[in-house]
């Protein structure tokens, strides 16, 4: 095991649940110290360069480097003829992955956090307008939310001539009304712009056209939280949080039947192991481990071969799953693997926007086929059949990465559980279920929610 | 066939004056919204929750009132009115209870939960119940998954929920719901 300091948890540090700091209590405790010095001190392009240096990545997910993508936001000279009259800046909080809920945990425990990395970032592309865009669930976030950024602008960090500076930028938060495809960073666009939040094409990249046609960035809250400490303690520092991995710490999460459920704030690269069984205390008693999705729903299966995986972004694509949002979700050997991937899908299929064929069609089609198998009525040919669905979902046929998302724990799973799916198949029942044939299964109008599956064994 | 011998059959435009429909509080705050986003129509989001909050859901007059207020073609306020999961195109009762049903409330116990809630207000997912109290609707991941299972009523999460804790938020707001009506009279 990587010795590491557990103290140095900069984002989560500040965290109360029961009552957050206040505007001076933040500052009493150091924060403002990043924003100060960013826009008292620094040159956008320095706070760039810093930024870069320190080797942030996204956290919401696809791990994409931070400064980069900042840097592909156009920078113009004040009489630029083609200077746009502003750039945005947004905040991806439609924290809506399942298994995911570390955003919240930020947004309700330390919302100033976010206030002041906002502020950096928006110092850095230059832009005058910033959104947060927050999921419409998240009631009490948007509350404290909304009184940290009123106390922002009572003390001079938003507004005009932020402490004194010739900066100005404007923030607002923005509540949605429920839906997982607006945290797709171009559907999120459209939903701000008041459109039906399907995704957009690509290119162009939201960086040089996106929110009202103009240079947008988006960013997830965990990503932005760690500006402010980027800027008061430097890249080396976040780089020495995780020597050994990605720069800076990870939030990680563990739901499911663990002992104790949670959000832990460790260094980049812990494995499995020490997450799960370091600090959620491991399974409940009595169940054992079948698998588990590292990093969300529309993550791959991973087993308990795999315990030992750092949790980083190279690792762990390296086994042939990803990151995402590290709240890894734990299957027991009391729940079935098919019951499991056939919820996954239903939530993807809900949640298609519809745009796409191979989503709109293909991931209600899997849900048709699951619940045949999970209820007994399944052939070997469906497994075929969902073998062929993963392929056509796949990347690069798709308009966005939605139903590909879809296709991971469904994969993974058929690969690691393809001896449930057979004996669900050849038992016809779930074997878990079997106690129960007889007292009905436990959805009480199948007929209603998928007649067509059921014409097909009416005659048999 | 020529598309001109086609007969169409004529629809009735509707037009509905926001003045004569929506009250002045709605309006105003729906204009403030307006004024944080660069065009108006970007404010539909907005001005659907707010209307929503008032009247409980959104009609189809509301829709059209909506439309006329933000200078916007009412088909696309509908796009964007059905594609939201918290906003209600049909009357829903005094309370909706979001249950969540993504996986990590699936692997705790979603089921019983689910079938005791539809057994205790005698109604399936997507029903009202028949005194007009509850309506029960499911909803993707609340993001309570270490207190799973969740559901969210009004602004209310309710966490490691159990047949027991149903039980008492239920008759808590059946009590709340009976007081204020004497309350009323």
């Amino acid at each position: 095991m990587p010795s590491y300091d557990p103290n140095a948890m900069p984002l989560t540090a500040l965290i109360n649940l029961d009552k957050p700091l206040d505007y001076q209590g933040y500052v009493d405790a150091g924060g403002y110290q990043g924003a100060r010095k960013a826009i008292l001190e620094m040159q956008p392009s320095d706070v760039l360069d810093l930024v870069k240096d320190s080797g942030l990545k996204g956290r919401g997910g696809a791990g994409f480097p931070t400064g980069m993508k900042w840097s592909f936001v156009p920078m113009f000279a004040d009489d630029d003829e083609h200077k746009p009259d502003n750039k945005y800046l947004v905040c991806n909080a439609d924290e809506m992955e399942p298994g995911t809920f570390k955003d919240r945990y930020l947004l309700e425990g330390v919302p100033h956090q976010l206030v002041e990395a906002m502020i950096i970032a928006a110092y850095t592309i230059n832009a005058n307008k910033a959104y947060i865009f927050l999921r419409g669930e998240y009631f009490l976030c948007a509350k404290r939310l909304q009184a940290a950024i009123d106390q922002a602008y009572e003390n001079g960090w938003l507004g005009s001539k932020i402490q004194g500076s010739n900066y100005h930028l404007d923030l607002y938060l923005h509540t949605s009304a429920g839906r997982y495809i607006c945290g797709e960073e171009t559907a999120l666009i459209n939903a701000l712009e008041g459109k039906r939040a399907n995704p957009r094409a690509k290119p162009p990249f939201p960086q040089v056209s996106g929110l009202f046609g103009k240079p947008t960035i988006v960013n997830n809250v965990e990503t932005l939280s760690n500006l402010p400490h980027i800027l008061k303690h430097g890249a080396d520092w976040f780089k020495a949080l995780s020597p050994d991995s990605d720069p800076g710490t990870k939030i990680y999460g563990a739901s499911g039947r663990v002992k104790h459920t949670g959000l832990w704030e460790m260094p980049m690269g812990m494995t499995v192991r020490e997450v799960l069984y370091g600090k959620a205390g491991g399974l409940q008693d009595g169940l054992k481990l079948r698998g588990f999705l590292p990093g969300g729903a529309s993550t791959d299966f991973l087993t308990e071969q795999h315990l030992d995986v750092p949790m980083d972004y190279d690792n762990i694509s390296k086994v042939g799953s990803r990151l995402g949002t590290a709240g890894i979700i734990v299957l027991d050997d009391q729940n079935c693997p098919v019951g499991m991937i056939l919820n996954l899908l239903k939530f993807f299929a809900q949640e298609s926007c519809g745009y796409c064929t191979p989503c709109r069609d293909g991931t209600p089609w899997v849900v048709e086929i699951l619940t045949r198998i999970e209820n007994g009525q399944g052939t070997i040919d469906d497994i075929d059949t969902l073998n062929k669905l993963c392929d056509f979902m796949w990347l690069g046929k798709t308009h966005c990465a939605l139903a590909p998302g879809a296709v991971e724990p469904l994969r993974s799973g058929l690969k690691y559980f393809q001896d449930d799916f057979i004996q669900h198949i050849e038992q016809g029942c779930c074997p878990l279920k079997k106690d129960q044939i007889g007292v009905g299964f436990k959805d009480p109008n199948p007929m209603q929610e998928s007649p067509q599956i059921y014409k097909g064994f009416e005659h048999e | 066939m020529t598309l001109a011998s086609l007969k169409y059959q004529q629809i009735k435009a509707v037009n509905i004056d926001h003045r004569s429909y929506l009250s002045a509080e709605e309006i105003s705050e729906i204009e403030h919204e307006t004024t944080l986003l660069e065009y108006r129509e970007a404010a539909g989001i907005e001005a659907l929750k707010i209307v929503q909050k008032n009247r409980g859901w959104i009609s189809d007059d509301s829709l059209y009132a909506i439309a006329d207020l933000l200078q916007m073609p009412v088909s696309q306020l509908e796009g964007v009115a059905t594609f939201y999961n918290l906003i209600y195109r049909q009357p829903v009762g005094t309370y909706v209870i979001h249950l969540c049903d993504s996986i990590s409330c699936y692997l705790t116990g979603f089921e019983s939960i689910a079938d005791y809630l539809q057994q205790e207000l005698g109604i399936g997912f997507g029903q009202t119940s028949a005194d007009g109290l509850f309506t029960l609707l499911t909803n993707a991941c609340l993001g309570g998954c270490d207190k799973a299972p969740v559901m969210m009523i009004g602004e209310n999460h309710y966490q490691s929920l159990t047949t027991d804790s149903i039980k008492a938020i239920l008759a808590e707001l059946k009590a709340k719901a009976n007081g204020s009506k004497e309350g009323e009279q």
